[in-house]
């Protein structure tokens, strides 16, 4: 809606478009306030609480104890690297594969084959989650799929087994949140004008300069939006480390998880989910100041 | 709000009503006849709702059985306080028998007018866990054991918790993803009262020094199964029950294992809430529940082990429970009772630090 230019209209019709304006947004702002502050809120009410307040009629005990979780029990702060470790490694995966991929996409696909090419890359969100991780159970353990498949070829070679192990989580998490990446990829590398390329190749730049100082630039703001959208859910996933981790699958999500569904220990489940929230916030910021400052050197 | 939309609202709203008077006055009936009909809470496809019993009880005694389900212990409980009056049995493991005792939820039962508790082994009709000031609080009905499951042909020889330790099963354990049966079984090797165990640091310190056996902690049956056909561990905690559906549905070359140090038993028991206006016919239908002639029966389609041993003698000689739940192994079990919210507190945070310390 433009009125620029043109003469500012009279009241009534300011306040008309103010007052659809606010019924248009209303039932967005009423669903964020009912399904996310409301719920959230009470989370974090909760997260200062000393025991669950459901079935029991003890009075509610207010405490800091629960966000001092890592300094008293400092086995936290392995467990918390370890979902730190698993979100950069399958974030930084997911920007290798799914850059590529976007590319492939966008310059070398068009018409029907592009759609079923699409189809393709959004199938693991239809899928549903826990049939994803099963299967991949088949795959990765010792004489499953793989196995087999390599015995095939080297008849002789030892048998392999990934399951139960820090790379078979991170595959599975990769596998999950991989679409992401690529559309969010696809949405920045589509928009590139060919121009562009064709200006930088005839002033002489190679595929590889041509994709360091054109392309990648101007990707970045999908890589990022693709990392933050990846990031966030994979320091909380619980389903993939239970699963294809076994014993090594012991991350911030099975902790807060077994608070919830074990312990019965809403509060400090709580807790941790908003303690680990300022650490990924805090991993934001660093990393947008230091994406500021490049943006501006450049 | 339209007109259109008023009126749905005001038909939506007169149904509710007539369907909450209908509910009340259906309840009021109940009461004004109270042999036709007894209601049951349990959980769902447990033994109580098996359809060829309803039909046997209510042609010996006329009376129609009715069920309410729940879902988790502390709804049961919930239920039992927030509907007096609406149930006539209900189930109570034994580690909330105390509970539900004290808070006068369930009534003491006089086994001399259950004909069918004769048979009841002397562990169950005794347990501590339902014998409170001298009085017994619920029949024993059907119960199981955590102990050790081995792959077959990795067996012999052993008998003990300590194969957690052994360095030859390297990588080849697993554990149950439960605060309550690890640390008994860490209490058991450690000569400790599962329930109310004295020393928590050497229960973290034995738990800790499986590191190196464990390759995996399950938390549900379907996925000790797929683990266990895909040759992922040889030796685990495991439930007597799923053992035999391990043998029987999925023919895993498994092997269940008492050790020498014991195990943990679970019992399930009847008993007779204490707002029920029913008792009596509540009573001849636990009567029936431990008959031996319903429980042989139930067995066939996967039962867990009858409490009452005139039950477990009738089954055919080769059945598998009858060869797992030996009678023999009763004196060995530590019934996992009542823990207090502190304490299970504890329980729960141990766990997490043993579980992290695996992971690292």
């Amino acid at each position: 809606m433009t009125s620029a230019g043109a003469a500012s209209p009279p009241r009534s019709q300011r306040a008309r478009q103010g007052l659809s304006t606010a019924g248009l947004l209303l039932p967005a702002y009423g669903w964020l306030l009912l399904a996310v502050f409301l719920p959230l809120g009470a989370m974090f009410i909760f997260s200062f609480l000393k025991t669950t307040p459901f079935g029991s009629s003890k009075p509610l005990v207010f405490t800091i104890q629960n966000y001092l979780a890592f300094v008293n029990r400092p086995y936290l702060v392995d467990v918390a690297w370890t979902s730190l470790q698993l979100g950069f490694w399958t974030t930084g995966l997911c920007a290798l594969i799914g850059l590529p991929a976007a590319l492939a996409l966008s310059r070398a696909t068009k018409g029907r084959f592009r759609q079923v090419v699409f189809l393709l890359t959004i199938l693991p969100f239809w899928t549903n989650g826990l049939v994803r991780i099963f299967s991949w159970t088949m795959l990765l353990r010792e004489g499953g799929i793989i196995d087999a498949l390599l015995h095939l070829v080297v008849p002789g070679a030892g048998s392999i087994s990934l399951l139960y192990s820090f790379p078979a989580i991170v595959i599975g998490l990769v596998h999950a949140y991989l679409p992401y990446m690529i559309l969010t990829c696809y949405l920045a590398v589509d928009s590139i004008e060919d121009g562009l390329i064709d200006a930088a190749r005839s002033l002489g730049a190679r595929a590889p300069t041509v994709f360091a100082t054109v392309i990648l630039p101007l990707a970045l703001p999908g890589l990022i939006s693709g990392s933050i959208l990846i990031f966030v859910p994979v320091i909380g996933s619980f389903m993939e480390p239970r699963i294809l981790g076994g014993r090594i699958g012991v991350t911030m999500g099975t902790v807060v998880e077994d608070q919830f569904t074990q312990a019965y220990n809403w509060p400090l489940g709580s807790a941790l989910s908003f303690s680990m929230l300022a650490v990924v916030l805090v991993i934001f910021a660093i990393f947008s100041r230091a994406l500021r400052g490049r943006m501006l050197d450049a | 709000m339209s007109r259109l939309d008023r009126r749905q609202f005001t038909l939506m709203a007169s149904a509710g009503l007539a369907s909450a008077a209908t509910g009340l006055m259906s309840r009021a009936a109940q009461a004004a006849d109270p042999v036709k009909t007894i209601t049951v809470l349990n959980w769902q496809g447990y033994g109580t709702d098996e359809a060829f019993g309803l039909k046997a009880f209510a042609a010996a005694t006329g009376i129609e059985v009715k069920h309410d389900y729940y879902n988790a212990e502390p709804e049961m409980l919930t239920k039992l306080r927030t509907n007096p009056g609406a149930y006539d049995v209900v189930l109570v493991n034994s580690a909330r028998d105390a509970q539900a005792q004290a808070d006068g939820l369930i009534d003491a039962v006089d086994l001399s007018k259950v004909p069918n508790a004769a048979g009841l082994a002397d562990a169950f009709k005794t347990n501590p866990n339902i014998t409170i000031d001298g009085k017994t609080y619920g029949v024993p009905w059907v119960w199981g054991m955590n102990a050790l499951a081995v792959r077959k042909d990795k067996a012999a020889g052993i008998d003990s918790y300590k194969v957690f330790q052994d360095p030859a099963f390297a990588g080849r354990g697993a554990l149950f993803d439960d605060a309550v049966t690890e640390i008994a079984v860490a209490a058991l090797m450690t000569g400790q009262n599962i329930n109310n165990p004295s020393d928590m640091k050497l229960i973290g310190e034995t738990l800790k020094s499986f590191k190196k056996d464990i390759k995996l902690i399950w938390s549900s049956e379907d996925e000790w199964n797929k683990a266990f056909a895909g040759g992922a561990f040889d030796v685990s905690i495991f439930w007597s029950g799923a053992i035999t559906r391990a043998v029987h549905l999925h023919n895993q070359p498994v092997e269940f294992v008492i050790p020498k140090e014991g195990a943990v038993g679970w019992l399930d028991n009847l008993c007779v809430p204490a707002t029920s206006t029913k008792k009596e016919a509540g009573l001849a239908f636990i009567n029936y529940m431990i008959d031996p002639k319903f429980y042989v029966q139930w067995a066939t389609s996967g039962a867990p082990a009858s409490a009452n041993s005139a039950a477990m003698d009738m089954l055919p000689a080769d059945d598998l429970n009858k060869q797992i739940h030996k009678p023999e192994y009763l004196p060995k079990l530590q019934f996992m009772g009542a823990l207090p919210e502190d304490r299970r507190q504890a329980f729960n945070d141990l766990w997490e630090e043993v579980k992290a310390g695996y992971a690292h």
